[in-house]
């Protein structure tokens, strides 16, 4: 008996590996499809052989991709726009980040009027589809002087941000021992000193649940970045889709998968590099060990 | 090291009040414990002494200074909090140097007073640990001396041995009692460990429902309780409360526990412990016997002034090591009597017990204060 059922165990198990494999390399189809045609002279792609690997190795697409496409009036390749990306992406976190965690401070240490109506209202914000805000964030980068430039796009990732990382702060310090809190303030912490020297080295795991959201997620942009920014202010997105869809000359699709890929390592690496972290982080509000 | 004056303190949430009224006087160097079943608003009197809590009205004086609108960063005082509350991030030195540091206390002084902390609570060899490396009780002590580091003019203690198991507990008592003789400094420390409060306190504060029941030291709180709810709360076993009619013969006046049909229960009182109760001659009063005021009668054995005997059943019989309570039937009534540990009694059995009434407190039966 103990047998047969041991068996239909193992049976089971190889059925259930099988599956997640070839479901594992479904998913990872496409990235291979991009890598591999990446490294093909244009000619192989032409002939129809999507899936196969490169007979001819070259890396000629990606330095086409990243130094001499022509995206903008000048063949710049995605370089610019890449370090316009970083010029965007490492203020715009940081800013939408430290607000949060301000916000998050305040909507559950003080207990003022009113709090939970202003958290729903920010909350709100979060749902609101990017498109309603365009022409009133157009009128306020015109006032501001930001029309067309990175600072303008900073600041409106920044702003749509602030109700994810308010929520993400405002749910983990929810969860903060009230006690730690009164006993710094008894201790003599003003206002930033409780967020700074107790609050914010307690709070790694939602910092880094935050960054890596906010950092994917405005790394991705492309309606702000279409409709706010010139030439010279492009994120990669931007680039990227001006790169592929330029109707000029030949489609050089090899150099279109190269610079897809560029745009997407950033964002690979985060993952990689700290996506059990955020695992961890998303489920450290609401488990106290 | 300060006096605290309490003046008036009320709170209310609403239409809610948690605090009726409060005011207390403390001399430099007293210890007082504010007690009480939870919800008595003993906590809430204490968040807003620390300032942590704002009154709705009232006014609280330390040293002379009035330290009501200040914020709990100005008040010079420190409090240890029952769960502690150390930084997680930061070691146990930075921990008791960083009220210091805030402070903007100079480098070397902090140093030097975190060593002299250190020492006097024997926690130098943990300075270097952060706190989820610690116990509780070095927990415990990390708290103390983060509070002792800043000298302040007044400690708030809140609960803090009631997260420690039951040995620890009363070491950490002892420990805490004897830093206060020695550093001689005025102390609140709210608990609601009747047993706690009668340890530490110099002086004592019942609450109940928002309401100072009364205020005064160990002794009078334990054998002068001012109405039954503290004569109930303070003490273990509780204080046996017995309904029972004062009736006067000549002078003399008589307090007899029988109910219904039982067979007679009482005795005629001393003239002291009748004083009080003139006026009650004919009606209902509560009187109030601690177990140990009770011993078994022997025959032939000459009573006091203050003694009488009184008959009762024995119902149930607990030994503790020390000592054995006793649980009688006093004409229907339950009455609980702290007696040697090597009694022999019999379950059922019907006896005469000696009661000494040198301490006797009797109550009105309607408002069950304290009739002196």
């Amino acid at each position: 008996m103990a047998d047969t059922r041991d068996k239909g165990l193992v049976a089971g198990r190889i059925f259930l590996y099988l599956v997640l494999i070839f479901l594992a390399l479904l998913f990872l189809l496409p990235m291979y499809v991009m890598l591999a045609n990446s490294f093909k002279p244009l000619e192989e792609i032409r002939n129809g052989q999507l899936m196969a690997l490169p007979i001819d190795w070259t890396t000629a697409p990606w330095r086409s991709a990243w130094s001499t496409a022509q995206i903008g009036v000048q063949a710049t390749g995605l370089r610019p726009y890449f370090i316009n990306s970083f010029l965007l992406v490492i203020p715009a976190v940081a800013i939408s980040t430290m607000f949060g965690a301000l916000n998050g401070y305040i909507l559950t240490q003080f207990q003022f009027r009113g709090a939970n109506l202003l958290f729903a209202l920010m909350l709100f914000s979060v749902f609101i589809p990017f498109q309603i805000v365009l022409i009133p964030m157009a009128k306020t980068l015109g006032t501001l002087g930001l029309a067309g430039t990175v600072k303008g796009l900073v600041l409106v990732n920044s702003v749509y941000g602030i109700g994810f990382t308010t929520l993400f702060f405002r749910n983990y310090y929810a969860a903060f021992p009230v006690e730690l809190i009164r006993s710094a303030r008894m201790d003599g912490a003003r206002f930033f000193a409780v967020l700074f020297r107790i609050l914010l080295p307690s709070s790694s795991p939602i910092i880094i649940v935050t960054v890596i959201w906010q950092f994917t997620n405005i790394w991705n942009e492309f309606l702000f970045g279409a409709s706010f920014s010139d030439f010279s202010s492009f994120p990669l997105t931007v680039a990227l889709n001006n790169l592929v869809s330029s109707s000029t000359g030949v489609k050089e699709y090899n150099v279109h998968f190269a610079g897809a890929f560029i745009a997407a390592i950033p964002t690979l690496i985060v993952y990689v590099a700290s996506g059990k972290y955020f695992v961890r982080g998303l489920m450290a509000g609401s488990v106290k060990g | 090291m300060a006096t605290l004056a309490l003046d008036g303190i009320k709170k209310s949430f609403g239409p809610v009040q948690i605090l009726h009224d409060i005011s207390i006087d403390l001399k430099d160097g007293e210890f007082l414990v504010l007690v009480g079943p939870s919800g008595c608003g003993k906590s809430t009197l204490m968040n807003i002494i620390a300032g942590l809590e704002e009154p709705s009205g009232g006014a609280l004086h330390l040293n002379g200074r009035d330290i009501t609108p200040l914020g709990p960063a100005d008040r010079n005082i420190a409090m240890v909090f029952q769960s502690y509350a150390l930084y997680p991030n930061m070691t146990v030195a930075k921990n008791i140097e960083f009220p210091l540091e805030m402070h903007r206390i100079d480098r070397s002084v902090r140093a030097e007073r975190v060593a002299k902390v250190a020492k006097l609570l024997q926690i130098e060899h943990l300075l270097e640990r952060k706190p989820r490396q610690l116990s509780g009780g070095q927990r415990q002590r990390v708290a103390i001396g983060r509070a002792l580091a800043r000298e302040p003019q007044l400690y708030l203690f809140d609960e803090p041995l009631s997260n420690l198991d039951a040995q620890l507990r009363l070491d950490m008592r002892t420990e805490i009692k004897k830093l206060h003789q020695r550093l001689k400094s005025t102390i609140v420390y709210v608990t609601h460990d009747q047993i706690e409060a009668m340890t530490l306190a110099t002086r004592i504060a019942v609450m109940k429902g928002g309401v100072l029941q009364q205020l005064g030291t160990p002794y009078e709180v334990y054998n002068r309780p001012a109405n039954t709810f503290v004569a109930s709360f303070m003490g273990s076993p509780r204080m046996n409360l017995l309904q029972a009619r004062v009736s006067g013969s000549g002078g003399a006046l008589e307090l007899s526990f029988t109910k219904g049909d039982r067979a007679h229960a009482g005795f005629v009182l001393p003239a002291a412990a009748a004083a009080p109760l003139q006026p009650y001659t004919g009606r209902e009063v509560i009187a109030g016997i601690r177990a140990e005021a009770v011993s078994i009668a022997r025959k032939g054995e000459t009573l006091g002034a203050n003694q009488r005997t009184l008959a009762a059943r024995v119902e149930v019989i607990e030994p503790t090591g020390a000592d054995t309570l006793v649980v009688l039937d006093v004409a229907g009534q339950e009455f609980t009597a702290r007696l040697d540990p090597d009694v022999d009694l019999v379950p059922g059995a019907m006896m005469d017990f000696q009661i000494d009434l040198s301490k006797l407190v009797c109550f009105d039966s309607q408002t069950e204060i304290l009739l002196s």
